[in-house]
């Protein structure tokens, strides 16, 4: 047993914190806040150069085949830095999927240039009666001759407005089948949709008539259900690597506050009410580092009922512990924290999106008790 | 990073299961563990339980040779712990503080001559400890003690009273914290004794407690003679034995606690699934089943917090002050599914043991009420948070403490 990081897994993560320190401050995440696309390629181009795109790609495809606790230490760097833009979508969605689905020619085609930064992606999943439940998935894809074609509407899918390619799920005759879907094809259309957190913007899909070719099917007919719950376990993981690295810096943001804030002539850290909140900030924080480690740890090493575990435990604990640090950090600075300038509102609306993206914490509670007894 | 225990430890494991389940009485059944007429007979058990371990060579199994234990690594130890917290933890209750606190004390800060007269039969189960810290005037304010302890010629006298002496009614010794300068104030001028509880002069008075029982109790000192090799560290030493002494045994702790909640997380289950509701089994109500995943998920941190503090301890770092994040983890964590049990079998949960209709034999409802103290024993939830908040964080005292520990 050994439940400590690497030599080289530090460096990633120091690595990944001063870079992102330096290209990702609170201004550059406010800006893109307010911008259009909430989104540019400088920064992009920049993570792609530190190789963060090819972590989990498999050397094959000229990536680095890292495993999940390694991108993990970068992911909670992002969430630290509330880095926005499709990086999530693109290698944990996108890829992933690819990675757990795909044929070698599939493979061949698009993990190398995700790898390089040349290609982004995202996974369409969502409809209007799932809720939280990836379970209820009705999108119509319809066989015609040779080709496909799909009508409907995904909700939520993340940058959407961003990206080059969409996995899309999608209910076929024998059960659940993903595809491969260019975002400029034709009669698909993207509105983004006016999202709570900026830095990961949300859009509906409509699909009309979407006619895909058959080499669209990524991997198997009727096959895509079982790798879908591999990429959305991974994603429920990454998303909790995000949640502990946004939680670590609100409750490390608080507590310096607490530190100088001076009211009736001491600084307010002094006063239990304050100190207390801090110090289960911090409790807060160091039991979603000890479950996510384990679930990043399983996803490579665990069986399958381990990792299932393991991810929804991990990933109901860390959104709501993030939710939880932000607003008791909000309260800590009082009105300084309700200010849009001072930026912690950027981390409580990435909590609430974190906490409802990838089954939502009562899901998760659920599908624990479902792997207990089963 | 890896999670697993390796296949020597898995083994070791095996090996010691297999021996309790031979030494076990045939008839014994983890879930229904029998209950003692009276603290004589509890104390034979755990008495008669620690010998077997200690002849077998699992007792003290991370302790040096020379004083009783069998110098193996740390982590057989904790093994040991988590298969007997597991299966028969009843058998080995009145030692607690014996090997949470006692052992570890004597262990790092004791004088060769208490080791070695103290261990082996401490080990072996002859001798059950007790810890005589908390005063009348001194609870969460542990520097605040006033029982003095007088040096005169080869001895101490101690005069004053303890209070919630855990065990202190089956105790042979007692870990005592005492003021040994009569004119020191706060933390300065405290020492560490090892006390007989045979000694003349000394009276213990068992409380009877929310669940009924007497664990703890008040001891009084009247002209108690101790003798001056009994004093551990040098005058004035205690309260540094006394705090490093607790931030090892803490971790230890985590990790044994992380592997019995974890039991009784699948006790609830099968108490979900065997308790109905509405005419159908609890374990079918959405609203019970979030509590149940909740519970899961809880333990799970704790367990893994446990073990991630374990490994860091095991490669030498020394545990500080972060020790105390484990402290209000399992005792809340305890707090609330003990809580959340209860509250699924309806009106059968104010029903506890020695009935028919008892759920489980009462065991959560027992386990209700005495979880209430976790918060409040070995530190308060308050003072975990103050300690948190200031000697990890860094966050200054409030100001009525500064002046008062400035004097």
């Amino acid at each position: 047993m050994d439940i400590s990081l690497s030599k080289a897994q530090k460096d990633i993560a120091k690595e990944a914190r001063r870079f992102l320190k330096k290209e990702c401050t609170i201004d550059y995440v406010l800006d893109m806040y307010e911008g259009e696309s909430g989104f540019g390629d400088d920064l992009w181009d920049k993570m792609a150069a530190m190789d963060w795109m090819a972590m989990r790609i498999p050397e094959a495809h000229g990536g680095m085949e890292m495993e999940q606790i390694d991108l993990n230490l970068v992911l909670e760097e992002m969430g630290r830095a509330a880095v926005p833009g499709p990086f999530f979508s693109t290698v944990m969605l996108a890829a992933e999927a690819i990675l757990q689905a795909g044929n070698d020619a599939q493979k061949e085609r698009y993990l190398a240039d995700i790898a390089d930064g040349k290609l982004k992606g995202t996974l369409a999943l969502y409809e209007s009666d799932s809720g939280s439940n990836p379970g209820y998935i009705y999108m119509d894809a319809r066989p015609d001759g040779d080709d496909i074609v799909l009508n409907g509407t995904k909700l939520c899918v993340p940058d959407a407005h961003l990206v080059d390619i969409m996995v899309c799920a999608a209910r076929t005759d024998g059960g659940i089948t993903l595809f491969l879907v260019d975002a400029a094809a034709d009669g698909l259309k993207i509105t983004p949709l006016p999202t709570m957190d900026a830095t990961r913007r949300l859009s509906t899909v409509e699909f009309s008539n979407v006619r895909l070719g058959p080499d669209s099917i990524l991997g198997v007919l009727n096959q895509g259900w079982e790798p879908l719950q591999r990429v959305l376990q991974r994603a429920q993981v990454g998303l909790a690597a995000e949640c502990l690295g946004g939680a670590q810096y609100a409750m490390e943001t608080a507590t310096d506050y607490a530190k100088v804030r001076v009211q009736y002539d001491q600084p307010i850290g002094g006063f239990q009410a304050i100190k207390h909140r801090c110090a289960d900030m911090f409790v807060a924080v160091e039991s979603s580092r000890s479950i996510l480690y384990w679930a990043a740890w399983a996803q490579d090493h665990g069986d399958d009922r381990e990792a299932a575990l393991a991810a929804s435990a991990a990933k109901a604990f860390c959104a709501e512990a993030f939710t939880k640090v932000t607003g008791g950090a909000i309260q800590v600075l009082g009105g300084t924290g309700f200010t849009w300038e001072n930026g912690m509102h950027v981390y409580l609306k990435r909590a609430k999106a974190n906490e409802a993206a990838f089954g939502d914490p009562d899901f998760h509670r659920e599908r624990v008790v479902q792997l207990l007894t089963e | 990073m890896d999670f697993r225990f390796t296949p020597e430890q898995n083994a070791f494991r095996e090996e010691f299961v297999a021996w309790l389940e031979k030494t076990l009485p045939d008839d014994w059944d983890p879930e229904n563990p029998p209950k003692f007429e009276n603290s004589d007979e509890e104390r034979r058990a755990y008495q008669d339980f620690q010998k077997k371990l200690s002849d077998a060579g699992y007792a003290a199994r991370h302790y040096p040779k020379e004083y009783g234990g069998q110098g193996k690594e740390v982590i057989e130890g904790i093994i040991v712990s988590q298969v007997i917290a597991t299966t028969c933890q009843v058998l080995n209750a009145p030692g607690l503080v014996t090997q949470a606190i006692a052992m570890p004390t004597i262990l790092a800060c004791g004088t060769e001559a208490q080791k070695k007269e103290l261990l082996p039969r401490t080990i072996d189960g002859t001798y059950i400890w007790c810890q005589g810290f908390s005063e009348p005037d001194a609870g969460s304010d542990v520097a605040n003690i006033q029982t003095l302890a007088i040096h005169q010629g080869d001895h101490y006298v101690v005069n004053g009273q303890k209070v919630w002496t855990s065990y202190g009614h089956m105790a042979d010794y007692c870990l005592l914290l005492v003021r040994t300068d009569p004119d020191s104030r706060r933390n300065r001028g405290l020492s560490y004794l090892l006390v007989d509880m045979t000694s003349s002069g000394i009276d213990v008075r068992p409380m009877k407690q929310i669940t009924g029982e007497a664990e703890f109790n008040e001891v009084f000192f009247d002209d108690v003679n101790v003798p001056v090799e009994n004093l551990v560290g040098q005058e004035g030493d205690g309260w540094k034995i006394a705090i490093t002494t607790l931030m090892f045994e803490r971790t230890l702790g985590d990790a044994i606690l992380g592997a019995l909640y974890e039991k009784n997380i699948h006790r609830m289950v099968d108490m979900a699934g065997q308790t109905k509701r509405s005419g159908r089994p609890v374990l079918e109500d959405p609203i019970a089943r979030q509590k149940l995943g909740q519970a899961y998920i809880e333990v799970m941190v704790l367990k893994n917090h446990g073990l991630r503090n374990l490994c860091a301890q095991l490669q030498g770092g020394i545990p500080g002050p972060e020790g105390s994040i484990g402290k209000l983890l399992w005792s809340e964590t305890n707090q609330r599914i003990t809580e959340a049990a209860l509250g699924m079998q309806g009106p059968s949960g104010l029903i506890s043991g020695d009935s028919d209709w008892s759920v489980q034999s009462g065991f959560w409802q027992y386990a209700f009420l005495r979880s209430k103290g976790n918060t409040i024993e070995a530190g308060t939830s308050e003072i975990q948070r103050n300690i948190i908040g200031e000697r990890v964080l860094g966050l200054p005292k409030d100001m009525s403490r500064m002046k008062k520990e400035e004097v």
